[in-house]
């Protein structure tokens, strides 16, 4: 039974417990989101015995030899002393909301300015900080020399901790707490000619939003679907704006994709689930350059058909957007 | 000097050329699919680098100790010679694809059968 050393204090760690599980069950408040090992949130660092590769994966090479690691996915092997990771490794900053608008029934555009130069790639994500603590991840949607604010694209979950109070508390004027650019879902220029599948339920369009404009901002001659999914045509958004941008780009596929036909079907809406579209028309993948973006059950089970039809595993991007069901 | 397997076949890079390969006949195959079903696969396809640099008797540390210790739960899930077989099969398969010549493959599904007994806990 590993030892685990926080603040001076020695805690216990059963067989099978992570280090945020063993740290929180002593009572100890660790800050955590999707506790999947993909937020970043809960960063420590080891300062005594070696994290498992497992706890440091996506983490940056320097943060990796420097011992950090994601305490939600860490099962230590050996004793460990722990600490938090600092506000320089972690990038807390601060972003003022420029606007708040309605994309949908249920998802909001916010438009935030960060305080200092902010330095990311379109469809890397952020996690914002509620005042009281609590953290989520969301996308950008934004393109970096394209638009000027950070622009976030939030769907309000019944009951949900953060997305109920961006709704109901959160202001344009107010300040709130960001951390980030997280995650490796962006495009890469090179390659120009690849033909790119853009997959997203919900709003994993927000990151692919980001990417595409990215892509044909940077000249990508190759072609680009977008399929984008929802529950009904009700769930669907910028739709007018992606029949613009296929209208301006030649390389530039839209199929808007529902998974029940709604009364208000509207003409050139595909009726079935984002994913099993695409495949349907894109039976061939080898070469293609993909993104999945959205429902983890869709981006996992995706990824697998999507290399089983040809494409190389280096080629794939994945932003499943897993939360904790344990949320506080 | 003469050439190792491993040389022979291509070293690493024959690896990183293989691994996809053989990773998608794995997956696509009824027969042993059941046993690969990991949602990380990265990590799975990291662990099948590892099979086929030992197949292709390239630089590894594994005895057959770890054979036993590392397929001892698939074997409980009901792992035998037939899924070996299929397993062989599939890498054949793979190297064909990729022109290596037939008296090599021979000589990788060799060194696989050499640890049928381990993997299968005998
Ligand atoms: C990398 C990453 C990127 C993300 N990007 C975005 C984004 O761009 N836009 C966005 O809106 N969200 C995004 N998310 C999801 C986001 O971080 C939150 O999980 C989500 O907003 C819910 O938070 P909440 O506090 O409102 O709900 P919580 O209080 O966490 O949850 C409320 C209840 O809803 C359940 N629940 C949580 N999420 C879902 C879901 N998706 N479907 C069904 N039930 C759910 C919970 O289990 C809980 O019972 C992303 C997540 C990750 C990991
Ligand atoms: C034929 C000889 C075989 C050899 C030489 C071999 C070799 C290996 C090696 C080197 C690893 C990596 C271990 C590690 O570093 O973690 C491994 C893992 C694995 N092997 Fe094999 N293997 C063989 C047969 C099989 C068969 C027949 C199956 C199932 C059909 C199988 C299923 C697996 C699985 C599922 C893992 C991953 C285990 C885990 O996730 O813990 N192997 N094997
Ligand atoms: S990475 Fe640990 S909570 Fe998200």
């Amino acid at each position: 039974m590993p030892v685990i050393t926080y603040d001076k204090q020695p805690y216990a760690c059963e067989d099978g417990e992570t280090v945020l599980q063993c740290l929180t069950r002593h009572g100890v408040a660790i800050p955590s989101s999707c506790e999947s090992g993909v937020c970043q949130t809960c960063l420590m660092r080891g300062v005594q015995g070696r994290p498992p590769a497992a706890a440091q994966q996506g983490l940056k090479d320097t943060l990796q030899a420097q011992h950090y690691f994601m305490a939600c996915v860490c099962e230590p092997g050996e004793d460990m002393e722990v600490v938090l990771a600092g506000a320089d490794v972690t990038h807390l900053l601060e972003a003022e909301v420029m606007a708040k608008s309605a994309l949908n029934d249920d998802i909001l555009r916010i438009l935030l300015k960060p305080a200092q130069p902010f330095d990311y790639k379109a469809g890397q994500f952020i996690n914002l900080y509620r005042p009281d603590g609590v953290v989520r991840s969301y996308s950008l949607a934004s393109v970096p020399r394209q638009d000027e604010c950070l622009e976030l694209h939030v769907r309000v979950l019944p009951g949900g901790n953060m997305s109920t109070w961006v709704r109901d508390e959160m202001h344009p004027g107010d300040t709130v707490a960001i951390e980030g650019p997280v995650g490796d879902c962006f495009y890469v220029p090179g390659r120009p000619e690849q033909p790119i599948l853009l997959v997203g339920t919900g709003t994993g369009l927000a990151p692919l939003w980001g990417v595409l404009r990215d892509a044909l901002a940077q000249g990508h001659r190759g072609q680009i679907h977008l399929f984008h999914g929802s529950y009904s045509t009700a769930g669907l958004y910028l739709v007018d704006e992606l029949r613009a941008l296929e209208e301006a780009h030649d390389n530039f596929i839209y199929t808007p994709c529902a998974d029940e036909p709604g009364d208000d079907m509207n003409a050139g809406v595909t009726c079935e689930r984002a994913d099993l579209a695409a495949l349907a028309a894109l039976p061939d993948l080898k070469s293609w350059r993909i993104y999945l973006c959205g429902h983890p059950d869709m981006v996992d089970v995706m990824k697998k058909k999507a290399f089983l039809a040809g494409a190389s595993l280096s080629d794939i991007y994945t932003d499943p957007f897993v939360y904790s069901m344990t949320s506080s | 000097m003469t050439q190792s397997l491993y040389d022979k076949i291509g070293g690493e890079a024959a690896v990183n050329a293989a691994v996809d390969i053989f990773y998608r006949k794995v997956l696509a195959d009824d027969r042993i699919n059941g046993f690969f079903e990991g949602v990380d696969m990265e990590k799975q396809a990291a662990k099948q680098k590892a099979f086929l640099t030992f197949a292709f008797g390239g630089p590894n540390n594994y005895t057959g100790k770890d054979m036993r210790e590392g397929h001892a739960h698939l074997v409980e899930r009901g792992l035998n010679d037939s899924h070996v077989d299929a397993v062989i099969e599939d890498l054949g398969a793979t190297l064909k694809e990729l022109n290596v010549p037939d008296e090599l493959i021979a000589e990788v599904a060799a060194i696989a059968e050499s640890v049928r007994d381990d993997v299968l806990g005998r």
